[in-house]
């Protein structure tokens, strides 16, 4: 075998450009895969961590009636907070919001919008809430980055905002915007107004309701109370998940086509040396090696092509990944408003899995096409091969 | 002298004698509003912040509970068709050859871009029923004298807790309704104007909405024709007709 692998790289270096070619686009395939799959896994990093942090906390407890994706639930979907949850409450172990519809009015254009209210002293989830506790004439409010952008509002801005109460009462009033957050969760900053909860339940009539109570690290209760259903992070989210499953299986066709490409062109070396170097393959032969031992040493070249690949694709690869986890790759304008939570440079992560798994693959498909060819050495005739004549 | 001095103090109390109470004054505006059936021809033209729109439509109505609505122009709005049955509504478009229910949030959005929502379409009751009337004083306007009748919501439940009507002395017909937040804040401006009389009764055929919080200059709502208390037949207030 030690013969086999000196004699298949002494073969591969002595070719020259032909497998420096073939290495270097098999190393371009090695870079790209593992570049593109450390994107997503910085994508998903990135994203769940942003959520936990934005949105979902540590697990969710949701009034029985509320579905996020169903608006027409709203009305419905409040109730009074059961006691078992006081504790955590007062402790700053759960977050209470409370959710309503209504309008807003910048500059005089209507804009349907969610407000939600929250307590300013929360700390389970990063949202700037302190901000509601500022002093103002008018109630404060926060948004985001991209309901601002969608209302053309600016921090300090008066605005009016319309909703109706528990009885379908509508009522009014200005609001002053008094911060800005920048986050890259969308289900916390798109459409929607955030103010404080005391606030928002005296404005629908609803004291002592919430919509959902944002669950923190220390928190313990874990099952179904009644009215109230558990929401555990892999059904929060499982939309973040499911996407980025997409995102894997079409990047895998991608590769699937290069992959097929650099396997084309090892193919096509292999069946060009086989062809040849007949007269070699008889010399080997001839001179004591069995056809299986021959066909070893040009299955090993050919897969050797990967090996080297290996290496090249290091020289440039590695300081190519270390440069993307420090810059990030910044993704096109408006992503972020596809309604889930891209940051706006995503920083690869490069799992050591990642890595072997790619070499791994590369080197066995490689093999595979290297020793297709070299079957029809085993069918060689040792004397005719040395004269040169084609079989 | 004596005699002198009683009537005169009795004048006052006379005077007021002849002011009507608000239930009074909202009984005849119903006398003159209410209506069994109606057709009407109409447009409405809605004045945004860039252009004006105008729209055309046929509405058959049956009391506040059902309305159907077909709108004839512009090309790009006719075809659609609306149904509202008590407090639903459904819209179809002949684009999508589809029918939709509004309901939700929905109902909040504005009617065809006007300063209408839905929601203020969906207004069924009848204010005698929802509020508390009092005549809080009269005024010109559009050189009518009108009596000032303040609104009270009676529930919690009714939309508008608060709303002011400007009503016509002489032909009880409100020339202006203001419809206020729960806050006292302005929300929408109703005027009323080209009082004809029709069949007896005089209605108002051009009205304009203003929606206080936005921007623009409200929209026209001007009654081409109207028949009152004609026969509808009862298969036009149903789903099946939107598509027909």
């Amino acid at each position: 075998m030690m013969l086999s692998i000196k004699l298949a790289y002494r073969n591969l270096v002595g070719a020259g450009l032909r497998t420096w070619l073939n290495v270097f686009v098999l190393s371009f395939v090695y870079v790209l895969i593992i570049w593109h799959y450390g994107v997503i896994d910085g994508w998903n990093y990135q994203a769940k961590k942003d959520m936990r942090e934005w949105e979902v906390g540590n697990g969710q407890y949701w009034q029985q009636n509320y579905d996020p994706y169903d608006y027409f639930t709203l009305e419905e979907s409040h109730a009074i907070i059961p006691e078992s949850f006081n504790i955590g409450i007062t402790g700053g172990n759960i977050a209470p919001v409370l959710i309503n519809q209504g309008s807003v009015y910048p500059d005089g254009r209507i804009k349907s919008m969610i407000l939600k209210g929250i307590d300013p002293d929360q700390k389970v989830i990063a949202l700037p809430t302190a901000a509601l506790k500022a002093e103002s004439e008018e109630m404060p409010v926060i948004m985001g980055r991209r309901m601002a952008k969608s209302c053309k509002l600016k921090e300090g801005d008066v605005t009016t905002i319309r909703w109706r109460d528990v009885n379908g009462t509508f009522d009014a009033k200005e609001v002053e915007v008094v911060d800005i957050f920048d986050c890259d969760v969308p289900n916390v900053d798109a459409g929607q107004i955030w103010l404080s909860i005391e606030d928002l339940r005296e404005m629908m009539q609803a004291p002592g309701e919430a919509t959902l109570l944002i669950l923190g690290e220390e928190s313990e209760i874990k099952e179904d109370i009644p009215g109230w259903e558990y929401k555990d992070l892999d059904f929060l989210m499982s939309e973040m998940d499911e996407m980025i499953k997409i995102k894997r299986i079409g990047g895998g066709f991608l590769y699937l086509v290069l992959i097929i490409l650099a396997m084309l062109a090892i193919f096509d070396t292999q069946v060009l040396s086989i062809f040849r170097r007949q007269k070699e393959i008889g010399t080997y032969i001839a001179m004591g090696m069995t056809r299986n031992q021959v066909v070893s040493l040009f299955t090993v070249e050919g897969a050797m092509h990967a090996i080297l690949a290996v290496i090249v694709g290091a020289v440039y690869g590695i300081p190519f990944f270390l440069w993307q986890m420090k810059v990030g790759f910044s993704m096109p304008a408006g992503t972020d408003d596809m309604g889930l939570a891209i940051a706006e440079t995503i920083f690869p992560v490069y799992g050591i899995g990642l890595i072997l798994v790619t070499v791994l693959l590369v080197l066995i498909i490689t093999t595979i096409v290297s020793y297709m060819p070299a079957r029809k050495i085993s069918k060689m005739n040792p004397t005719e091969a040395i004269k040169g004549k084609i079989q | 002298m004596k005699r002198f001095a009683l009537i005169i103090f009795f004048i006052p109390a006379f005077i007021r004698a002849q002011e009507p109470t608000g239930k009074e004054i909202l009984e005849r505006i119903d006398k003159n509003m209410a209506y069994k059936s109606a057709i009407t021809t109409s447009k409405m033209v809605i004045h945004g912040s860039r252009q004006t729109r105008t729209i055309e439509a046929k509405t058959w109505g049956i009391g506040d509970e059902k309305a159907f609505t077909e709108y004839l122009a512009p090309a790009r709005e006719k075809g659609t068709k609306m149904l509202k049955l008590e407090d639903q509504l459904w819209i179809y478009s002949p684009g999508s050859d589809r029918t939709i229910q509004i309901s939700g949030h929905m109902l909040r959005q504005s009617l065809m871009g006007s300063d209408l929502s839905y929601e203020d379409m969906m207004d069924n009751n009848e204010m005698i029923e929802d509020y508390h009337a009092t005549v809080i004083g009269s005024e010109v306007f559009e050189e009518r004298d009108c009596w000032i009748v303040e609104l009270q919501a009676k529930t919690a439940e009714v939309n508008y807790q608060i709303r002011k009507i400007w009503v016509d002395k002489i032909r009880y017909i409100p020339l202006k309704e203001e419809l206020f937040a729960k806050s006292g804040k302005l929300l929408k401006r109703m005027e009323l104007s080209n009082i004809t009389k029709i069949d007896n009764r005089w209605f108002p055929k051009k009205m304009i909405f203003k929606d206080m919080l936005k921007r623009g200059d409200g929209t026209e709502f001007i009654i081409e024709s109207i028949q009152f208390n004609v026969n509808i037949p009862e298969y036009i207030f149903s789903k099946a007709s939107l598509k027909k």
